[in-house]
C-alpha cells in the first residue's frame, strides 16, 4: 500500500501530468464555452421570428416564381427559349413546406440528440491525454534511471509495474469520471438555457451513463496501452513513436491502399471506426460499389455492422497484448 | 567477523549479433561485516555488471551470491530494505526536488518521512533541499544519491563511484561519513578509481580485471603480496646505465632503464646491487627503495598501465585472453 500511495503521489506530482490534465479542462471549457454561445433556447419569440422569416422567404419565392414564369413566355420563340422548359407551367412552384419554420430556427442544443456526440468527444480527448500520460509517466521514469532506483527499494519488479499502472488508472478512473458527471451537468445546464431536456427520458439517461461508462473503459485501455508500450521500449518515446507510426502508415496509409484496390469495407482498418462503435454500440460501413436491386428499394448497397462488443475484444485483445509483453519484459528483461 | 556479502563463481555472459562477451567470469568476493570494503577494476571490468547483478537488476548466467546471509537474489525482497545502494552514475527525475525524491522512495520503503531530513542533513543538502534536482551539480546529485542509500539506515551500503563530481572537501567529507558509518557497524561497499582514497578508508579490497578476481584481502596484504619491492639506482655516469643493467640482469634482476636511473626489482638484497655494479669498477650515487602504492598494484595486476605510444582499448588487461584466474570457493 506504501508504494501505490508514493505512486500516486508522483504521478500527482509531475508537471506534466498536471499540464496535460489542465490542458485537457481548457479545451473542454473551450468546447462548452462554444457551445453554449452557438446555440439559443426556443422561445415563442424566435419560434415566431423564424415563422415570419419561412413567410418571408416563401412569399419571395413565389414572387420569382412568378417572375420567371413571365420571363419563360415572354422567351416563348426566341434564342433564350432554352434557358427555359418547353411548358412554361414546369417552372418551379414554391409549396409552403419547402420554406419550414424550424430551419430558419436559431441552433439549439437537443440534449438527448447531441450530448452523445459530446460525451465521445469527451472521451476521445481525455484517451489522447490518458495515453500520453501513461506513456510518459512509465517512459520518464526508465529514461530517468528512476525506475531502477525504486527497483533497489522494491525488487519485486511486477508488483512496482503493476503498482505503477494501478495508479495511473486509478487516477485516470477518479479524474474521468469527476469530469464526466461536471461535463453532464454542464451540457444539462446548457441544454436548459439554450436548448431541450424535455426529451430525456430515465431510459435516455441510463443510455448515457452506459456511454459514458464505453468512454471511461476507452480513456483507461489507452492509458495503459501507452503505458505499457513505453515499459516495453523503455522510453516515452517508443510509445509515442508506436502511435505515430500506427495513425500514419496502418491507418492512413493502409487505408488509403485498401481504398485504391477496390477492397470492400476498408474502413475496417481505421481505428476510429472501432471506437466510433464502441462509443455508438454500432457503426455500419457501406460499400458503395456494390448493388442489391429490388423492385421496391432499387440500389442498395452492401452494409457491414461494427458492434460494440466486437470493438470491445479488440480493446480487450490490444490491452492484454501491450500490458502482457510489459510485463513479460520487466520480468525477464536486464537493467542496465 | 561474519561475511555480509558473499559471491562464489558468478558468471554472465552478454551475446550479441557481434558475438558472445563474458563480463562476469567466475567472479568472487567476500565483505565482511563491519568493514568498509573497496571494489577496484579498470573501465569495463565487470565492476557495475557485479552490482547490478548482486541487486537484482541483472539475471546471472551462474554462481551464487549471498547478502546477509541469504541467496540472492531469491531473498533480495527480504534483504533489500538492509541494503542501501547507488549504482553508477545519480539519476533522478530532474523536475523533483530532492525532498520529493527521497519522501517518494521513503513512502515506497515505508521508512518514516524524519529520515528524509536527517540525510539530507547528513549529506549537506538540507538548505537546497527544496531545489529541483536538475539544477543540482554533479557533486549535489551524488550527495542525494548517497542519501537515497543511506534513507533505509541500512546494514550493507553499496556506494558505486560515490566521490564522483565532487570537489576536495567533498571528497574529504564522503571519507569522514565513510569512517563514521563504518564506526556504527554499517558494512560498506566501496567502488572507486580514486586509488588514493581507497588506500585511505578502506579495511579490505577486492580487484576485478575482465571480470575475474585478480587480487582479495586487507589493503596490507595485497599490498604485501602483489607489490614487489624495487630500488631506484643511480650512476655517477649515466653512459654507464646500459652496461650496468646487463650486469644486473646477469645476476638474476628485473631492470627497466629509465633515462636516468635504473629500476631493480628482483634481488634479495640491495647489497648485491652495489656489489654487482662495483666489481666491474661502477659505482652508486643513489640506492633508494621504492614503496608501492595500491595504484601501482592496481595498474601491475589489471595490466592498466600506459604505455608510451600505445592507446589501451577498454578491455585490454592482462586477463584478456589468458586462462580462468583463481576460483574462490564459497564463503573464501
Amino acid at each position: 500500500m506504501s508504494l501505490y500511495t508514493a505512486e500516486t503521489r508522483r504521478l500527482g506530482k509531475r508537471r506534466f501530468t498536471k499540464f496535460l490534465l489542465g490542458g485537457v479542462i481548457l479545451v473542454l471549457i473551450a468546447i462548452a464555452v462554444g457551445m453554449f454561445f452557438t446555440n439559443e433556447k426556443n422561445t415563442p419569440a424566435t419560434i415566431a421570428a423564424a415563422q415570419a422569416k419561412a413567410d418571408s422567404e416563401f412569399q419571395a419565392a413565389v414572387r420569382q416564381s412568378a417572375t420567371d414564369k413571365q420571363t419563360c413566355v415572354a422567351a416563348q420563340g426566341t434564342p433564350d427559349a432554352s434557358n427555359w422548359p418547353t411548358n412554361c407551367d414546369d417552372v418551379y412552384q414554391p409549396q409552403t413546406s419547402d420554406f419550414q419554420a424550424a430551419w430558419y430556427m436559431p441552433a439549439t442544443f437537443d440534449f438527448r440528440e447531441q450530448f452523445p456526440n459530446m460525451i465521445t468527444a469527451l472521451a476521445a480527448i481525455v484517451a489522447v491525454a490518458a495515453f500520453v500520460i501513461g506513456a510518459s509517466f512509465v517512459g520518464a521514469e526508465w529514461a530517468s534511471g528512476g525506475m531502477m532506483n525504486l527497483l533497489l527499494w522494491r525488487p519485486r519488479r511486477l508488483q512496482v509495474l503493476s503498482t505503477k499502472i494501478g495508479a495511473l488508472l486509478s487516477l485516470l478512473t477518479g479524474f474521468t469520471i469527476v469530469l464526466m458527471a461536471a461535463w453532464t451537468g454542464v451540457f444539462a445546464l446548457i441544454a436548459n438555457l439554450r436548448g431541450s431536456l424535455d426529451t430525456m427520458t430515465s431510459g435516455a439517461w441510463q443510455s448515457i451513463v452506459l456511454m459514458e461508462l464505453r468512454g471511461l473503459a476507452l480513456v483507461l485501455v489507452a492509458g495503459a496501452v501507452g503505458f505499457g508500450l513505453a515499459s516495453i521500449g523503455r522510453h516515452t518515446a517508443v510509445a509515442m513513436g508506436v502511435a505515430v507510426g500506427v495513425v500514419v502508415l496502418l491507418q492512413f496509409g493502409l487505408y488509403i491502399v485498401l481504398a485504391m484496390a477496390n477492397v470492400r469495407f476498408a474502413e475496417v482498418v481505421l481505428a476510429t471506426s472501432w471506437a466510433t462503435a464502441w462509443m455508438d454500440k454500432t457503426v455500419t460501413i457501406t460499400d458503395w460499389n456494390s448493388c442489391n436491386f429490388s423492385g421496391n428499394n432499387g440500389c442498395e448497397p452492401n452494409t457491414l455492422d461494427l458492434t460494440w462488443h466486437a470493438a470491445g475484444g479488440g480493446l480487450i485483445a490490444l490491452l492484454v497484448v501491450v500490458v502482457g509483453i510489459a510485463m513479460w519484459t520487466m520480468r525477464s528483461r536486464d537493467i542496465t | 567477523m561474519s561475511a555480509v556479502l558473499e559471491i562464489a563463481g558468478l558468471q554472465k555472459t552478454y551475446r550479441s549479433r557481434k558475438g558472445v562477451r563474458k563480463a562476469l567470469d567466475g567472479f568472487d568476493m567476500v565483505v565482511e561485516a563491519g568493514q568498509v570494503h573497496g571494489f577496484l577494476g579498470p573501465n569495463g571490468s565487470g565492476k557495475t555488471t557485479t552490482l547490478r547483478t548482486l541487486l537484482g537488476l541483472i539475471r546471472p548466467n551462474g554462481g551464487r551470491m549471498s547478502i546477509l546471509g541469504r541467496e540472492v537474489p531469491q531473498a533480495l525482497p527480504e534483504v533489500a530494505g538492509s541494503v542501501g545502494a547507488i549504482v553508477e552514475s545519480p539519476q533522478f527525475f530532474g523536475n523533483f526536488s530532492a525532498q520529493d525524491t527521497l519522501s517518494l522512495l521513503a513512502d515506497a520503503g515505508g521508512v518514516p518521512r524524519t529520515r528524509v531530513f536527517e540525510v539530507l542533513e547528513l549529506v549537506g543538502l538540507r538548505d537546497r533541499s527544496k531545489d529541483r534536482v536538475k539544477t543540482y551539480s554533479l557533486g549535489m546529485k551524488q550527495r542525494l544519491a548517497v542519501a537515497s542509500a543511506l534513507l533505509k539506515n541500512p546494514k550493507l551500503l553499496i556506494l558505486d563511484e560515490p566521490a564522483n563530481g565532487l570537489d576536495p572537501g567533498g571528497i574529504r567529507e564522503m571519507r569522514g561519513l565513510m569512517a563514521g558509518l563504518a564506526e556504527s557497524g554499517m558494512t560498506v561497499l566501496l567502488s572507486s578509481h580514486i586509488l588514493g582514497e581507497i588506500q585511505l578508508i578502506c579495511d579490505s579490497v577486492t580487484i576485478i580485471a575482465a571480470g575475474r578476481r585478480v587480487a582479495a584481502g586487507s589493503v596490507a596484504e595485497v599490498l604485501a603480496t602483489h607489490a614487489s619491492t624495487s630500488l631506484r639506482v643511480r650512476l655517477e655516469a649515466v653512459s654507464d646505465l646500459t652496461s650496468s643493467a646487463a650486469a644486473l640482469r646477469d645476476a638474476g634482476a628485473q631492470v627497466v632503464v629509465e633515462p636516468d636511473h635504473l629500476m631493480v626489482s628482483g634481488l634479495a638484497q640491495p647489497s648485491a646491487v652495489t656489489r654487482t655494479l662495483a666489481e666491474r669498477g661502477v659505482y652508486v650515487s643513489e640506492l633508494s627503495p621504492v614503496t608501492a602504492d595500491l595504484e601501482s598494484v592496481f595498474l601491475e595486476l589489471t595490466g592498466t598501465a600506459p604505455v608510451q605510444g600505445e592507446n589501451r582499448q577498454v578491455d585490454q588487461t592482462v586477463m584478456s585472453g589468458t586462462a580462468p584466474a583463481q576460483s574462490g570457493g564459497w564463503g573464501r
